[in-house]
């Protein structure tokens, strides 16, 4: 627990990616394969299901630190994490852990899911007067989940391959899907050559980098191949064995969510794995994303449902073919035998996503006018030669999105943020007119500059009307211009419209509030 | 005569009336009471009689006695201002007489100019202006730093500046004064923030400099420039040679002069080779920080020192390599302790969690509310 605690601590103080290779290099080497294996899966994101609620959790700290229950949620809302809040406010201990990280886990953390409250209360507390405040924050962490300490998959990958002298794309992939953290997994995952087993397993996804230049700096439009960006979930589908697996970007199995799928993949050879997107689809139309969402968050799907939100899969990759893996193979190439199995489903609601004619840049320029219609998100460009690489990649891949909507709409309330903005006000609610009233219409948190979010701080501060815990309401005085993707009817909103995905583009010091945007005219714009 | 020659030229005439300057100060404005033998002392409440009403009201100058007809730490020009201490949104400039600590007054020279006419007291030493009784006593935050006691028709009332109890060798210990109504400050007016022992923090920033020297950095640590950079230059080892920023190095002028023992260092000079301060300890104020002047120190570790580096988020959100918990400020113990010494009867929160420790205090039975003074926004220094 200490060497892992040691390397949070580490990880924790600095921003520079050599020096966070440095420290979980030192740690993986010296750590047992057992806390190795934890140590991964934790640094990843991974987390078992959580064992103690929040609000129990803080409870039970309120409780030790002698406060009452809504002092303890102001100082959450300042620290912007439930672990590091519950850390702090333990009375002060001069006790120490020297038991593994493992045995943490395994013995207590673990088994905590299976036991009463009382008892769960019991190990907590216990747990809590071994340890120091850093020990105690980690040992939260791992109850809370969600470290964000700045460990990528690419920088785990290259930690692991550097100790292990093993390939980084072998560990990415041995890395996906689904595993179970102990000493076998560890040794099979830096091992040199290959296990059996793990037919379930995914590829890391290619992911295309967002194109800001014109297309011409593309060079030839005969090099590349454009397809529509469908509005729904990326996903792979894999059929190894006779038996199907879908899994979505964030590493989820979401097979049993979309049943029409799986058997529709009773047509697809044995031994292939297909990328692409699943949309929401009724005939020839996409249906939005609104509508796939229905979909998700379900362990399964009936009838009624996969009625009123019918999907399909728009597959526009062949990672894996006759049981090989074929993503060093041009797109090309992969595209071919992609069409070549696609047929045999022509039917089903796995398809071919087309391609988008490209005779010249001025072509998809036209198609690009014409996205929004079609209730697509824009064009994704690959160059045709290109082989299927691991994540975010620069080069070959671009999406083109279509451009966002734009309103100008009003500061009205703010709340302080997490993580790296905790105890700032960063987490707004923007409102438009209507009858003369504003209207809260969207939150959004991203899109200001440092300094910006430094000034926007200090106005609320010296502008709060009022304040309902966390919140404070704000003089109505700041203009901002919001950026969304898609706006849909709602009834849980008070302005009757929901916006997708909404941000700020710039706040428009230009603006006085009088001068924003109406819902009238934001109704319009999706009309 | 003199009187009026005063008032008209106050600066001018102070030569001529050099002599009974001093009387006049007392005798027109702050005047010592000489009949308190016990001058200074902490009042009893038992001794006190029990005429009602606060001796303070909020105006939007600031902070008014109406009985004395002076402000504390007012935010605009008013004709008395009675100063808890140098920091910039306390010590404003353009009031016509200000009154302060004797350890602070040079402060408020440096910063506000010699021009400025300030009257100094001694901790402890009363004055006497309309019938009302003013002190002030060590408040623990900086050098001269003070609580503003005023006491009038039997009640007394303590206006605490920003304070702290923790050790700080660069000032006068906190002194609890008791009273009837207390006007304090809640900058860290939550339970996460309880302080470690300076000594510590002060080890800590040792072994982070010793380190930082073996690796041939330069070591730069933000620190408020009145007051934190001087408790930390007088706690620091010797490690390696010390460079300041101009801001600091002209207060440690000041602290100096006041027989602060600071130790040797050297002033960032506009044609310094980069190699002079790979391991050197570079003190500068936060708002250096991401300025051109810090980007001289290559391959600089980054570090702050203030009470809001207890938090992650607040040094993950500066990407410092380092935040040490170290205020000038108390913490919530101190808060808490502060209120239960002065056993007031009635506590007004400002600046900071006011609501929240307004709320406990109330919740505790003790009779506290919250106020606002029109501050251009808060700051976040310390």
């Amino acid at each position: 627990m200490q060497a892992f605690t040691d390397l949070f601590t580490e990880l924790d103080k600095t921003t520079g990616t050599h020096r966070k290779l440095a420290a979980l290099t030192a740690y993986l080497r010296q750590a047992p394969p057992a806390d190795a294996a934890w140590a991964v899966y934790f640094l990843m994101g991974r987390r078992p299901r959580r064992a103690v609620k929040s609000r129990t959790l803080a409870q039970w700290a309120a409780e030790e630190a002698e406060i009452p229950g809504w002092l303890f949620e102001a100082c959450y809302h300042n620290v912007g994490d439930l672990a590091e809040t519950i850390a702090l406010l333990l009375p002060p201990s001069t006790a120490s852990t020297q038991a593994p990280l493992h045995i943490w886990i395994e013995e207590r953390l673990l088994k905590l899911a299976a036991l009463d409250e009382p008892t769960q209360k019991e190990i907590m507390l216990s747990a809590w007067q071994h340890m120091d405040t850093t020990q105690r924050l980690v040992w939260n962490k791992l109850i809370t989940g969600g470290f964000r300490i700045g460990v990528s998959q690419r920088l785990m990958t290259r930690a692991l391959a550097s100790v292990s002298g093993t390939e980084p794309a072998l560990i990415a992939h041995r890395l996906m899907g689904e595993w179970t953290p102990s000493p076998d997994f560890y040794h099979a995952l830096i091992a040199r050559k290959d296990s059996a087993g793990a037919h379930s397993r995914p590829y890391p996804f290619f992911l295309a980098h967002p194109i800001t230049q014109p297309l011409e700096i593309l060079g030839d439009p005969q090099e590349w191949l454009a397809e529509w960006k469908w509005d729904g979930i990326r996903a792979q589908l894999i059929k190894r064995n006779a038996q199907v697996f879908i899994w979505s970007r964030g590493e989820e199995m979401v097979t049993a969510a979309f049943p029409e799928l799986t058997a529709a993949a009773h047509f697809l050879p044995d031994g292939c794995v297909l990328d692409g997107e699943i949309v929401a689809w009724r005939e020839s139309e996409p249906l939005g994303f609104g509508v796939l969402q229905r979909r998700l968050g379900r362990k399964r799907a009936d009838t009624r449902i996969m009625e009123a939100a019918p999907v399909v899969l728009m597959a526009y990759d062949l990672l894996e073919y006759a049981g090989t893996d074929i993503r060093q193979k041009s797109l090309e190439k992969r595209r071919d035998l992609l069409e070549g199995i696609a047929t045999a489903v022509a039917a089903h609601p796995i398809r071919l996503s087309p391609l988008v004619p490209a005779v010249n840049w001025e072509a998809l320029n036209a198609a690009m006018r014409d996205a929004r219609a079609r209730g697509v998100e824009g064009l994704i460009l690959k160059r045709r030669c290109s082989a299927y690489q691991a994540g975010r990649r620069r080069g070959d891949w671009w999406k083109w999105k279509v451009d966002p909507y734009r309103i100008d709409a009003v500061l009205i309330y703010a709340q302080p943020g997490h993580g790296r903005r905790s105890g700032l006000y960063t987490d707004y609610t923007f409102a438009v007119w209507q009858d003369g009233v504003l209207v809260p219409i969207a939150k959004a948190y991203s899109g200001l500059t440092d300094e910006e979010i430094r000034q926007v701080d200090r106005f609320v501060r010296a502008n709060t009307v009022e304040r309902y815990g966390p919140v404070r309401a704000v003089k109505a005085e700041l203009v901002f211009e919001l950026a969304f993707e898609g706006i849909q009817r709602s009834t849980r909103h008070k302005s009757g419209i929901a916006v997708r995905f909404p941000r700020i583009a710039r706040w428009r010091k230009d603006k006085t509030p009088q001068t924003a945007d109406t819902l009238e005219t934001i109704k319009q714009l999706s009309d | 005569m003199i009187i009026i020659l005063f008032i008209r030229k106050p600066v001018a005439s102070r030569s001529i009336v050099e002599t009974s300057k001093s009387e006049h100060y007392r005798g027109e404005r702050f005047p010592v009471h000489r009949n308190f033998s016990e001058a200074g002392s902490i009042g009893g409440r038992h001794s006190m009689s029990t005429s009602d009403g606060p001796l303070i009201e909020i105006r939007p100058a600031g902070l008014y006695c109406p009985a004395g007809d002076f402000y504390v730490d007012p935010i605009e020009a008013v004709p008395y201002a009675v100063i808890s201490h140098g920091h910039a949104d306390h010590a404003r400039p353009g009031h016509q007489h200000y009154l302060a600590s004797s350890l602070c007054a040079p402060i408020l020279k440096a910063r506000l100019g010699t021009a400025i006419d300030v009257q100094s007291l001694a901790y402890g030493e009363p004055v006497l202006r309309n019938g009302v009784r003013l002190s002030l006593h060590p408040a623990g935050h900086i050098l001269g730093s003070a609580q503003v006691r005023i006491e009038h028709a039997g009640r007394v009332w303590v206006v605490t500046g920003d304070f702290k109890q923790h050790a700080d060798p660069t000032c006068l210990p906190f002194e609890p004064v008791r009273c009837h109504g207390l006007i304090m400050e809640s900058t860290f007016g939550l339970p996460v923030f309880r302080w470690p022992a300076p000594g510590q923090v002060l080890n800590q920033i040792n072994q982070w400099w010793a380190h930082n020297r073996r690796e041939q950095q330069p070591s730069l640590l933000f620190a408020y420039s009145l007051g934190k950079a001087q408790r930390i230059l007088s706690g620091i080892e010797a490690i390696g040679p010390i460079y300041l920023h101009g801001a600091v190095a002209a207060v440690n002028q000041v602290y100096a002069r006041a027989g602060i023992v600071l130790p040797a260092a050297l002033p960032v000079g506009a044609k310094s080779e980069p190699h002079e301060f790979s391991g050197a300890l570079i003190v500068a104020p936060p708002i250096a920080d991401h300025s051109v002047w810090t980007r001289r120190f290559k391959k600089a570790e980054r570090a702050y020192a203030s009470g809001w580096m207890q938090i992650r988020g607040n040094r993950r959100r500066r990407s410092l390599d380092r935040g040490f918990v170290l205020s000038d400020h108390a913490d919530w113990d101190g808060l808490l302790a502060a209120v239960s010494a002065s056993q007031a009867e009635e506590v007004w929160v400002t600046h900071g969690f006011d609501s929240e420790l307004v709320r406990y205090l109330n919740e505790r039975g003790c009779r506290a509310k919250t106020f606002t003074l029109p501050y251009p926004g808060e700051t976040d220094e310390d």
